[in-house]
């Protein structure tokens, strides 16, 4: 559009106070010049654009904005990438060349295999059932019920709270001596305690039920919104017709979410990726014992940023890994959107 | 309801209130309803029992066989407390001065761009339109490393402002603020334009007042992941005296010093509080923001 344009783009009509050092119009025509008067800023041109008298006003109002995703948004990509070539020091000092030594040192890194089968499992476990259970409750709080906004409510608050809050209490519920161990006990389930918080398994799994039970209620909250598109007709017609609730939730609710679900599908597996918090809440700083839960996010702050023995240049070479692996997984959802859509 | 309304004559008497057989069968709302009372007591279960646990006394257990869930003789002491042993009031002013500060530049600049991404025809928006969508899609821990020695490099280590500085304004914010703009009506911009109001005019007057559900999206949004941000605030502090309240938290739980538990749960009913105060009274924008998009886990 801006190629056909063949106005200038009207610096400085007479009317208008003109930027010190703009050059002379370009002799706008009269109309122009008239119509400038009347509307200042914006003209709506024949392409229905509009056009500002100082070329760079827009860019003045957009610079913090551009800056901030280009300092801290696509930069720090481009450096990771850079830096992965290197042997840069978190805490600073000269930075070498070592080419592609990074990753092959990882290739044969053991614990870095570790956190990448942590991650990923995380994500194949807590991804299905996030998809799913807030489905359930979505349609538990579907129908406006007395006191159904409470309970809305109340089903969000652990959205609320920070991972650390929720840790430390999760970290209270699943101790030895804690709630769940206390009452199992107690009921005769279980005759020593459940080691939730020594063995590496355990504090995975107790994680990934972390995640799920923090983030039920935001998942809620975005169904609930795509429940209301769900015509309830069919849900009547079905209902005379003698379906039973589990067969309209499956031929009815499901199909009518299911875009909203793929949806799900790939933000959850995106955050299964970035978990951090919650193996430092139930695992310790260590991740768990020996580092055994660590996962990417958690591995790439081990070696990566250290204060004393930490290796940037490592550190982005698996932040590179974590990276390929979150835009797999993104590709992969939108070919399987793009096939269940066709 | 003695008199029909005059507006809607010969129409049905409607009740006040709806009956419960109008909810549907009572086998059905009873299972409903135990289902919602299963659902809610794993839900606010765990942080409830936070909150009660931090109001019990000294001779009260918190954890064992003889732990009660209600405490016998409720008491402050352990807020009390914390405030002595720890410098919570520290943490809370710098988890205050962080919020604060990134609710003012998320929303100055989410506003500024916002507005000029929903006008047409300057040059360079398609280039800007790339660059923002490009600075969303790289997780935050894939670029910490980097984003660290930036922070160092500015010398900005151990201090709150480089705990700011990277989300000092978001492309999601940009986005969320453009649409509320596109659906300002063009005839009253038009309408304006005559009157001749200028362009900062219009944006202060006109479209800010306009997008007000967005402002408040965009702020408790940015309010809450200040709030409870931990990872980051963890790499690039360094001193107790300025860790935020999420920090402080985590490590009274792992010091060695092995600190009242009492104590500690009064630390996180502190740390909710804030938040949930916030939720109950803009309850509907919370959820709108959840339609806005963010990743969330």
């Amino acid at each position: 559009m801006t190629a056909v344009r063949t106005m200038p783009d009207g610096e400085a009509p007479a009317t208008a106070p003109a930027a010190p050092g703009a050059p002379a119009p370009r002799s706008p025509g009269r109309m122009r010049r008239a119509l400038k008067a009347v509307t200042p800023g914006p003209t709506p041109d024949a392409g229905g654009a509009a056009i500002y008298r100082r070329w760079w006003l827009p860019w003045l109002w957009m610079l913090p904005a551009v800056f901030g995703a280009a300092a801290f948004g696509v930069f720090p990509f481009l450096n990771t990438l850079l830096l992965s070539f290197t042997d840069a020091k978190p805490l600073g000092g000269a930075a070498g060349f070592v080419g592609l030594d990074n990753y092959t040192r990882m290739l044969g890194d053991s614990d870095f295999w570790l956190a990448t089968r942590n991650s990923v499992l995380y994500a194949l476990i807590v991804v299905p059932l996030m998809v799913v259970l807030p489905l359930l409750l979505a349609v538990l709080v579907e129908k406006n019920l007395p006191g159904i906004g409470f309970f809305r409510s109340a089903f969000y608050t652990p959205v609320l709270a920070s991972s650390v809050v929720v840790g430390l209490s999760w970290q209270w519920l699943l101790a030895d001596q804690g709630l769940v161990n206390t009452w199992l006990e107690k009921a005769h389930v279980i005759r020593g305690a459940i080691p939730f918080l020594s063995d590496s398994w355990l504090i995975l799994l107790s994680a990934m039920g972390l995640t799920l039970w923090k983030g039920l209620g935001w998942y809620m909250i975005f169904y609930l919104a795509a429940l209301g598109n769900v015509p309830k007709e069919l849900h009547e017609a079905a209902s005379v017709d003698g379906a039973g609730a589990a067969r309209r939730f499956w031929h009815i609710t499901v199909p009518g979410v299911r875009t909203s679900m793929m949806l799900v599908g790939t933000l959850t597996g995106i955050g299964s990726l970035r978990v951090f918090t919650e193996i430092y809440m139930l695992g310790g700083s260590t991740g768990g014992p020996g580092g055994a839960d660590r996962t990417l996010p958690f591995y790439i702050r081990d070696v990566g940023l250290d204060p004393l023995s930490g290796n940037a240049g490592y550190g982005a070479a698996v932040s590179v890994a974590l990276f390929v692996l979150t835009l797999g997984l993104t590709l992969l959802a939108q070919r399987l959107t793009k096939e269940d859509e066709s | 309801m003695t008199t029909e309304s005059p507006a809607a004559p010969g129409a049905p008497r409607r009740r006040m209130w709806p009956r419960w057989r109008d909810y549907g069968r009572p086998r059905e709302l009873v299972v409903r309803y135990l289902l919602l009372l299963f659902v809610l007591a794993i839900t606010i279960g765990p942080l409830l029992w936070q909150l009660l646990a931090s109001l019990k006394g000294v001779g009260e257990d918190v954890f064992g066989s003889n732990a009660s869930l209600i405490p016998h003789h409720p008491t402050l002491r352990a807020y009390r407390e914390i405030f002595d042993q720890v410098p919570v009031g520290t943490y809370i002013r710098n988890s205050v001065m962080i919020a604060l500060l990134s609710i003012a530049s998320q929303l100055a600049f989410s506003t500024l761009a916002g507005y000029m991404l929903s006008k047409p025809g300057w040059k360079g928006k398609k280039a800007v339109w790339v660059l923002l969508l490009a600075s969303m899609m790289f997780p935050f821990e894939s670029i910490m490393v980097s984003l660290f020695l930036s922070i160092r490099d500015l010398g900005l280590v151990d201090h709150l402002a480089g705990v700011w500085l990277p989300g000092f304004v978001g492309a999601i914010n940009v986005l969320i603020m453009r649409a509320a703009f596109l659906a300002v009506p063009r005839e009253i911009e038009d309408a304006a334009m005559l009157d001749g109001a200028g362009e900062w005019k219009r944006f202060r007057h006109l479209y800010l007042p306009s997008a007000y559900g967005a402002i408040l999206v965009v702020t408790i949004n940015t309010f809450i992941s200040a709030w409870d941000d931990f990872l980051w605030p963890l790499i690039v502090l360094r001193s107790e005296e300025h860790f935020t309240l999420t920090l402080g938290l985590a490590r009274l739980q792992t010091s060695s010093f092995g600190y009242d538990q009492r104590m500690v749960m009064a630390g996180s009913v502190i740390s909710v509080v804030p938040v949930l105060v916030l939720f109950v009274i803009t309850q509907r924008w919370f959820y709108r923001g959840v339609a806005s998009g963010a990743v969330k886990l």
